[in-house]
């Protein structure tokens, strides 16, 4: 049946939305709460309702507070974060492209077993590898460094199984056989031929990639001890134990900069997803058939 | 020299196509695994330093009971948990795609965003928001004249955790079932229809079974998830130290071991033990599912 065969027939329509508008209010709703509370000082956020705004308009003050508290430490941490993600997720996703591609288009010993080491490494979290890496990486001296972040980014077991079964559909093998016929080398293919044709594969796998080096806590807090290499996650809770952690006075003005600090790390991620809706979607889609 | 076979000049590009991956798995996850592996055999002693213990650290892992109320715990947040959040994605995704829900993509980004948001965020925020100081909840329940429960106390904080769980992924697993169920054919629901089926009829019998690969994979993503549980309790505890203690989860535990209690060899023989349920109960469900679908 169409889209427009089964639009046909609306009944239900409206109880179905109604049920589906209560989730979207509890998907929505505390984001709704971060944006009204970013916009109010301390003595507002206890004092008036939380999805209100409070006395006076404090956004641009907040933000103020956050990108110059300790130096501009926050933006730093900015930095660090975009730097891991970019580096980390985009590497992941160039590794896991150019991995799954070789398994699902090329014959070569040792295929299979490689697969399937990769496959039953996806159900190894990776939070439970978290201590050992810190372990293992004190030992080679790679402990608070960028690199201890960045490496174990760039492992995607998950990322390397989608862009196989991504590949399998999407190059031909026909196309491969003829861009060889043309004396076409294998590289050159990949770059100019291949690489466009896996382009939605390997949006979703840099999109999922990029959530998780973005949003990773447990990694850095194990592996950094610098503040100056902070992701924002880390930074993040430093900051609100130093709200929570004592009751002197001067501890809740931390609150307007924890709420106004998660607020600015949630965004990039955010207008990724709505720019790139197009791409992630079709490409997790076409991941999810057979198989 | 005679010209290769076809064949044999690509296929050595399957290796370096793949050599990339080889390395960072190796030096990421093979790596630490093993050196994991290794450390847990051994323990620090004041006296004679670094000793080999045999299988010392497993024996205490099997009857510490820090651990056991551990497991326990996240055992008892998955069986409730993950259903919980899943049914609500399976609702969402079959709302989504049936073609009866007005502005069904604004739907589908909506529940999808809280995904887009760290665990660090979403915990920090749901914590302000369960808190009393300037919380939302006891705002309203204030407003009601309603008594809310403490939502940070002891009673109430794994119901807690589990709701920022829920907020944070069950977009991320509605779209994965989406996805699943627009690569249904067309002509079976054609067919479906030519038969006289109703659109419940159609989810019953064509869709829920469609949909069981990747509730399957969901199921145990989940799974791996709430055993590794660490980065949503690991937030609040700044906001109720004497309910989420340094034992609270397995993962929490670990890292306490190793990092507040200098004790490397134990923590990495927890952690070995922790990755080892984690993948026999995932490995478990895959496996009695598997034989359920040879069966029918």
């Amino acid at each position: 049946m169409t889209a427009r065969a089964r639009r046909r027939r609306p009944a239900g329509s409206t109880a179905l939305t109604g049920v589906m508008l209560l989730m979207l209010v509890y998907t929505l709703l505390p984001l709704l709460w971060l944006v009204m509370s970013s916009t109010k000082d301390s003595a507002s956020l206890f004092d008036s309702f939380g999805l209100w705004f409070g006395h006076g308009f404090h956004l641009f003050q907040n933000v103020h507070d956050v990108v110059t508290y300790d130096g501009g430490i926050y933006l730093r941490w900015f930095g660090n974060t975009v730097l891991y993600s970019v580096l980390g997720a985009g590497g992941a996703a160039v590794i896991s492209t150019a991995g799954g591609y070789a398994l699902a288009k090329y014959e070569f010993r040792g295929r299979r077993l490689i697969f399937a080491v990769v496959l039953g490494a996806v159900t190894i979290p990776g939070t439970a590898l978290a201590v050992p890496t810190y372990l293992l990486f004190s030992k080679v001296g790679l402990v608070d460094s960028p690199w201890a972040v960045l490496i174990p980014s760039l492992a995607s077991p998950f990322g390397l199984y989608l862009m196989r079964v991504y590949a399998l559909g999407a190059v031909p093998d026909s196309m491969l056989e003829a861009a060889r016929i043309d004396g076409s080398g294998e590289l050159r293919t990949f770059f100019t031929i291949s690489l466009r044709l896996l382009a939605p594969g390997f949006v979703t796998v840099l999109l999922f990639s990029l959530v998780a080096t973005w949003n990773n806590y447990f990694l850095p807090l194990i592996v950094l001890s610098d503040p100056q290499w902070f992701p924002l996650t880390v930074g993040l809770n430093q900051w609100n134990s130093l709200a929570t952690g004592a009751s002197s006075v001067g501890t809740t003005n931390f609150y307007p900069l924890v709420i106004t600090g998660s607020l600015l790390a949630i965004v990039p991620l955010v207008l990724a997803f709505l720019f790139l809706q197009r791409f992630w979607q079709s490409g997790l889609a076409a991941g999810s058939v057979k198989e | 020299m005679s010209k290769p076979p076809p064949t044999a000049r690509p296929s050595r590009y399957g290796y370096v196509f793949l050599a990339p991956f080889l390395l960072v798995f190796l030096a990421a996850i093979v790596a630490p695994l093993l050196y994991a592996l290794h450390q847990s055999f051994f323990q620090d002693r004041l006296i004679g330093g670094t000793v080999f213990v045999g299988l010392d650290n497993y024996r205490r892992a099997f009857t510490d009971h820090l651990f056991q109320a551990g497991l326990l715990r996240v055992a008892l947040f998955l069986a409730v948990q993950v259903p919980v959040m899943l049914g609500l994605a399976l609702l969402a995704a079959l709302a989504v795609d049936s073609g009866r829900l007005i502005r069904a993509g604004l739907f589908r980004i909506g529940i999808f965003i809280p995904y887009a948001v760290p665990a660090v965020v979403a915990s920090l925020m749901w914590g302000y928001l369960y808190g009393r100081q300037f919380g939302l909840v006891h705002q309203v329940g204030d407003a009601l004249g309603l008594a809310m429960p403490d939502l940070l106390g002891k009673s109430w904080m794994l119901a807690s955790i589990g709701n920022i769980a829920t907020w944070e992924y069950v977009g991320y697993n509605m779209l994965i079932l989406y996805a699943a169920l627009r690569a249904i054919p067309e002509e079976l629901y054609e067919a479906a229809s030519v038969d006289g089926a109703g659109e419940f009829r159609k989810a019953w019998s064509i869709k829920i079974p469609a949909l069981r690969q990747a509730l399957l994979l969901a199921t145990v993503f989940s799974i791996i998830g709430s055993f590794q549980l660490f980065n949503e309790p690991n937030i609040l505890q700044a906001l109720a130290p004497n309910v989420i203690t340094t034992s609270y989860t397995p993962n929490m535990y670990a890292y306490n071991l190793a990092f507040n209690g200098q004790q490397f060899n134990y923590s990495a023989a927890v952690a070995v033990v922790l990755g080892a349920v984690t993948a026999v109960v995932a490995y478990t469900v895959q496996l009695r599912t598997a034989r359920k679908e040879q069966v029918l």
